[in-house]
């Protein structure tokens, strides 16, 4: 909450600063019923802007877990498989895929996606490149030593994975992978360039019709930190539920 | 294969890394209750062969015959070996994110398809054996060095293993902590098991080996029973061996 009053010191600033700008604020205050209007259209972006970003984020980091593990066999050409995905994956900028997926995939494939599921899609896709390279740094972080003696109690390599490795590699990329939620939560806005009707989508129309881009863009600033102050929030419990001290011994 | 004699044979099992020749046609039989204590000055090849009769490593050749199945390239002969040997390790390699009990369960459930209750009794019955039953609820990191080890003896021992296999399992303790560890080791011999050991610890290997294997350069120079090899060791490069790690 420290943040927020620092944010909203900042804005007091610059409206000291600029002192030809007249403030209006009214536009989002619940004060007048349009004030209350105003808040209630921005914040209808709300429900898609967080389904997106979760269901990119599930999708996303297992589709990169599963990328990840040719990244640490032994055979060379799984390793390349995992090499090959993740150059080209990564290389593409977000937009760009987000719109090659919305446009492109009906007419390469066949396939036609409403902007949520092509949302999704691109995100996940865009993402899973860097998850499958966090993942397969917190399992590389795993001492051969763990290996060897699942091995030689004679687990299964599914079952030395699933409860020897894969655990204490969870524990080390917690922090990476909650970055990656906010980056996630924050891309999920580019969504608003194919139309879905998420945070920023609801700004940029609100902005044509009152015409307070300050005031609205400000507040939208607003809504992305209150949701990424909630996910760093979530990680640091699950850290500490999960004890993440617990590896090192 | 079921008439060859001993539980472990190897016939002439060399391995080299990146050159370096490790193994060099080792050959060495052990029969089923036989406690082998194999030394020799580091990098003598003693930790890579018995990392080779559970296929922690690979051989480049010859045989490893392990309780009648030959390690190859078949991974389900591998783990079938590998439920049949237990190891412990210099580093203990205990899961740190399981308590010691899960420590223990985790294999006797997957790998043997144990239910829980009858894993845990078994669990809890070595862990009476080597003495830290009041320990099962904790993460090994709360334990110190020498009952983290005796945790991993247990944890080989729940899968009831034909033979067990040590790796210099006192090399990385603190002095006073030995003891508790041999104490456990011996306590073993004394039941029966077959036992390969790698260890520096040659009171040990006087008190329970049958056959002390001497190694130097990839090779078995020496093997002896114990009171002969202390005594009066054959070759050359085993008095200078001993002379250095009793002279102290």
């Amino acid at each position: 909450m420290r943040s927020l009053r620092i944010l909203a010191l900042c804005l007091l600033l610059a409206a000291c600063g600029s002192s030809t700008y007249s403030w209006g604020w009214y536009v989002v205050l619940p004060t007048t019923q349009q004030g209350t209007d105003n808040l209630r259209f921005l914040l209808s972006g709300l429900g898609w802007t967080v389904s997106v970003s979760l269901l990119a984020m599930l999708i996303s980091v297992l589709l990169g877990l599963l990328v990840a593990l040719p990244g640490i066999s032994e055979r060379r050409w799984l390793r390349l498989l995992n090499r090959g995905y993740v150059e080209i994956v990564r290389a593409v900028p977000v937009l760009v895929m987000l719109l090659w997926v919305y446009y492109g995939l009906p007419v390469v494939l066949g396939i036609s996606l409403d902007a949520f599921a092509a949302a999704v899609l691109a995100l996940a896709l865009s993402d899973s490149a860097f998850e499958a390279e966090i993942f397969r740094g917190g399992i590389q972080s795993v001492a051969r030593g763990q290996h060897e003696a699942a091995e030689a109690l004679g687990l299964s390599w599914t079952d030395k994975m699933r409860y020897v490795v894969l655990p204490q590699a969870l524990r080390r990329v917690l922090p990476p992978l909650g970055n990656q939620f906010a980056y996630m939560l924050k891309m999920s806005a580019l969504a608003s360039v194919i139309g879905l009707t998420e945070l920023t989508r609801r700004a940029n129309e609100l902005v044509v019709n009152v015409y307070r881009p300050l005031e609205i863009y400000s507040f939208l600033v607003l809504e992305y930190l209150v949701l990424i102050l909630l996910v760093s929030w979530l990680v640091r419990r699950v850290e500490r539920r999960l004890g993440s001290d617990e590896s090192r011994a | 294969m079921s008439g060859e004699t001993g539980i472990v044979l190897v016939e002439r099992v060399s391995k080299s890394f990146d050159g370096f020749r490790a193994l060099d046609e080792v050959s060495l039989a052990v029969r089923p209750g036989e406690r082998v204590v194999i030394c020799g000055p580091s990098g003598s090849g003693k930790s890579t062969l018995i990392r080779c009769i559970n296929r922690l490593e690979r051989h480049d050749s010859g045989r490893i015959v392990v309780d009648g199945v030959e390690l190859g390239k078949d991974p389900r002969a591998i783990r079938a070996v590998r439920r049949e040997v237990g190891m412990v390790f210099q580093q203990f390699n205990l899961f740190p994110h399981l308590t010691v009990l899960e420590n223990l369960t985790l294999a006797p459930r997957r790998a043997r398809g144990l239910p829980a209750a009858e894993a845990r009794a078994t669990a809890m019955h070595y862990l009476e054996r080597v003495h830290i039953p009041e320990q099962a609820g904790k993460y090994p990191r709360q334990l110190s060095g020498g009952q983290q080890q005796r945790v991993a003896i247990a944890r080989a021992l729940c899968m009831k293993p034909k033979v067990m296999l040590f790796d210099e399992p006192t090399s990385a303790l603190d002095p006073e902590m030995i003891k508790e560890v041999l104490d456990v080791m011996v306590e073993l011999a004394m039941e029966g098991m077959t036992m390969l050991v790698v260890t520096h610890e040659m009171g040990f290997a006087q008190r329970v080996a049958d056959r002390v294997v001497f190694m130097d350069q990839g090779q078995v120079e020496e093997t002896a029973a114990p009171a002969q090899f202390f005594a009066e060791p054959a070759s050359e490069r085993a008095r200078l061996f001993l002379g250095r790690v009793l002279g102290h």
